[in-house]
């Protein structure tokens, strides 16, 4: 025994087991993430499920479980299967739970079809008629299946239009009757009696209103337009039910569909998934505005945390005095790493919001009071929490960046004549920067998965708009956001419909873990280039 | 000399303080300086102590113009802190107090009025392991220049391969300046370091053991390039090796404990020291 512990080969196991632990359980971590979010979006086969209490529902499997206890010898009756049987406004819910012995007969028609709504989730049955102004133009005939998806093609196309006339010209004219409201306050409120100016300012308010009378005329036009093609559907049980065509984002049959087709399905919904905004309460639709959001805020925070890290690392490791000032302020920056982030969250409302958000208010958007510009959750100051947050990280790593630059490569600087500044600047940071970059990639880790500090300091559930559009400063950092990392919980914890939001929530998480990756693969890259260039090897 | 005398001499004198450097001048003692009939460098009455401990005990020398010489003496024997005296690098370790006096073309470098970077200028260093800068081999030849002010191109261009002539390294480097100084050998970076510090154009050349971490072609290449140089510049040395030593140098100095034993022509130490504690030494009997 003491043999076998003397060339301390059995240490060299325990430590390769601990290792292989760790990569077992991140990877087991991944590949239930990505399995059970990208899964979600493929095109399951929808089958006709006949019970034996004489209902029948098109249904897509979704899972199946054990019901009774493992003793003995299991039959088809111990189990029962999830099905996603779609049509909530008929049955109330997305999902059913099937006993497999309640089951008389199952097969998967061709002809069913799956409609993706803009309200009330899916919609599974078969297509009956498709009818242009109240007319019927066709029937339930083989071709009517393309003619339907024609029709959707047209629809969507106006309610694309009716989008960017609700988002760009009506977005544009409420900002400007926004902005001359603000400045008629003003005039109020400084007291002037400008007739003129006023005039003027309620005379462009009325100019916008005017243009807001032709858009909405126009939007009346496209939505009478866009509702009076309408589709007939029957349910499995044979319940018809008339749908607008505006109400329908697209119609595939999964069982018509080869597997080819299916990819290329799966490809163009996943697409969607990542470029659209979301509908229904999150459940439905894409995640793009919290995909924008987490990565503008990232980026945000490293601009911020880089300067203010490095100058307080650069000032702490070359000029102060080492001694017992510098030592507490060391001890303080890494316990500040240690404090739970609620607690700089907290500080970020008082600080950021009521503090410096409340002084620019009073000073710069008086006229917008009581209602707060900057003195209310926004991305910079989400960001701006943030960068306090991962400043120990940034410190602490640029701090032993910059320790492990050579003696000697100062001397030789100040030996050629360099002073300390020049020195600093030319020769040791340019050593240091991979370890800098070091402490950005921790920062931006850490950043990215951070969100109970972003509940209170700016994150909202749904944000109207992006924080970047064509209105002058084009960037809108007193904007609220939506986050990847407060999209999960919200959609698995606060959604009224959390069974359909399920795989939504892993398909968040995946992104959220594939943007961390993505954000810190560049910075490693970065800093290999860099590592290149300035490696710092002894002779 | 023994520690015990200094001390008591250095009491006698009160020491004015210029640049946080005291220093203190005594009347001539020896006689060692006059063997150097042109001296560029002039060592008075130097002692430096790290906080107590007294690293140079009054030392007295004169540095000849253009010729290289050499400070030999075993390990801490204070070859390296002296040398380091010459462009007050010393000056950045903590608790390092200076007294007496150096001064170049009569000029004392410890006066109020001496720019520090100016000094460095004028006395450039080699130093013991190589340490070019994580640039590339043509930045950091041009560092100097860019240092002061000039960012021209043309000028650089001919600054940097000027240097690399002269440091016998550009026909090795020409065709890669802009690589990484990194990627060249032990001897090359020596080279590059040697060329880095001439492109200033110096007056005083120090080397601070510039061959101990070479092989022995390497070591020649430098050796060559010192005897070359010494036409242009004043090289002190700084060496472990007595060979190389008695190979190069015009004149050398032998250092014990912080001492100079004995300080003269290169061939009369080597041939005929007055000393013993010389003899003994270059002979190899001890150190």
């Amino acid at each position: 025994m003491p043999k076998l512990w003397k060339p301390g080969d059995a240490y060299i196991w325990i430590s390769g087991l601990a290792l292989m632990l760790t990569l077992a359980m991140i990877g087991g971590l991944l590949f239930l993430i990505a399995t059970k979010g990208l899964g979600s979006m493929w095109p399951v086969d929808i089958g006709r499920y006949k019970l034996t209490d004489g209902s029948v529902y098109l249904g897509q499997f979704q899972g199946r479980e054990l019901v009774r206890g493992a003793e003995g010898i299991r039959s088809e009756s111990d189990f029962r299967v999830k099905l996603k049987i779609g049509n909530r406004d008929l049955y109330g819910l997305d999902f059913k739970w099937v006993d497999e012995a309640d089951i008389a007969s199952l097969d998967y028609p061709n002809n069913a079809v799956i409609l993706e709504r803009r309200e009330w989730g899916n919609y599974h049955g078969y297509l009956k008629e498709i009818r242009k102004n109240g007319e019927i133009v066709s029937g339930a005939d083989p071709e009517a299946f393309s003619v339907l998806k024609s029709v959707i093609h047209d629809a969507n196309k106006i309610h694309d239009e009716i989008l960017k006339i609700e988002k760009g010209e009506i977005g544009d004219i409420n900002y400007g009757i926004e902005k001359q409201r603000l400045k008629l306050r003003g005039l109020s409120m400084r007291g002037e009696n400008n007739s003129a100016k006023e005039a003027e300012f309620r005379l462009k308010i009325e100019e916008y209103e005017a243009l807001y009378k032709v858009s909405e005329a126009k939007l009346e036009k496209l939505y009478t337009e866009l509702n009076r093609n309408e589709v007939v559907m029957s349910s499995a049980a044979g319940e018809e039910k008339v749908m607008p065509l505006g109400k329908i984002v697209m119609a595939f049959r999964p069982n018509y569909m080869g597997f080819v087709e299916k990819a290329g399905f799966y490809v163009e919904r996943f697409w969607g998934f990542i470029s659209d905004d979301p509908r229904e309460a999150n459940t439905e639709g894409g995640i793009f505005p919290a995909i924008f959001g987490t990565i503008l805020m990232v980026f945000i925070m490293s601009i911020v945390v880089m300067p203010f890290g490095v100058i307080a690392a650069l000032y702490l490791r070359e000029y102060a005095k080492q001694g017992l000032m510098v030592r507490i302020v060391r001890i303080c920056v890494n316990n500040l790493a240690g404090v739970p982030s609620i607690v700089f969250g907290v500080f970020g409302v008082g600080f950021f919001l009521y503090g410096v958000g409340g002084i620019i208010d009073s000073v710069f958007f008086k006229e917008a009071l009581p209602s707060p510009t900057f003195g209310t959750g926004g991305i910079l100051w989400a960001s701006l929490t943030l960068a306090l947050l991962t400043l120990p990280v940034v410190i602490v790593a640029t701090e032993e960046g910059l320790a492990s630059v050579p003696r000697n490569i100062r001397e030789g600087s100040l030996a050629l004549g360099a002073t300390k500044f020049e020195t600093t600047w030319k020769v040791v940071i340019p050593s240091a920067l991979p370890a800098i970059l070091t402490g950005l990639i921790l920062a931006i880790a850490r950043a990215t998965g951070e969100v109970a500090p972003l509940m209170i300091t700016g994150v909202v559930k749904l944000a109207p708009d992006l924080p970047i559009d064509g209105h002058f400063p084009f960037l809108h950092l007193e904007r609220k956001f939506m986050h990847l990392g407060f999209h999960i919980y919200d959609l698995g914890f606060q959604s009224p419909n959390s069974e359909a939001a399920k795989p939504m929530v892993f398909m968040t998480a995946f992104l959220l873990i594939l943007i961390v990756v993505i954000l810190n693969i560049t910075a490693i890259i970065i800093r290999n280039r860099l590592r290149k260039k300035y490696a710092t090897s002894a002779v | 000399m023994t520690s015990g005398e200094a001390m008591r001499q250095q009491q006698e004198f009160s020491a004015p303080v210029i640049n946080g450097v005291s220093i203190t001048h005594k009347p001539q003692r020896s006689d060692k300086a006059k063997i150097v009939p042109d001296p560029l460098v002039k060592v008075e009455h130097l002692s430096l102590f790290y906080g107590a401990k007294q690293a140079l005990q009054d030392i007295e020398m004169n540095i000849p113009r253009k010729k290289v010489t050499a400070f030999i003496g075993p390990s801490g024997c204070g070859k390296s802190t002296l040398l380091r005296c010459f462009n007050r690098l010393n000056d950045l370790v903590d608790g390092c107090r200076i007294e007496g006096n150096i001064s170049i073309n009569d000029k004392s470098i410890f006066d109020a009025d001496v720019d520090i970077t100016d000094l460095r200028k004028k006395v450039g260093m080699v130093f013991q392991k190589s340490n070019p800068f994580p640039k590339s081999i043509y930045e950091n030849v041009a560092y100097g220049a860019r240092i002061a002010g000039i960012n021209k191109k043309s000028v650089l261009d001919e600054l940097v391969e000027k240097n690399l002539k002269r440091a016998a390294l550009w026909d090795e480097v020409s065709d890669r300046l802009n690589d990484s100084a990194m990627g060249l050998s032990g001897g090359q970076q020596q080279r590059l370091c040697i060329a880095r510090a001439i492109a200033v154009e110096p007056d005083v050349l120090l080397m601070d053991e510039p061959c101990s971490a070479l092989d022995p072609i390497a070591t020649a290449k430098i050796e060559d390039l010192v005897t070359e140089l010494k036409d242009r510049f004043t090289i002190v040395i700084v060496t472990h090796n007595m060979q190389q030593a008695s190979r190069v140098s015009d004149y050398t100095a032998f250092m014990y404990i912080g001492d100079i034993v004995e300080f003269d022509t290169t061939e009369k130490i080597f041939l005929n020291p007055a000393k013993k504690h010389t003899e003994d030494y270059v002979s190899g009997k001890f150190g």
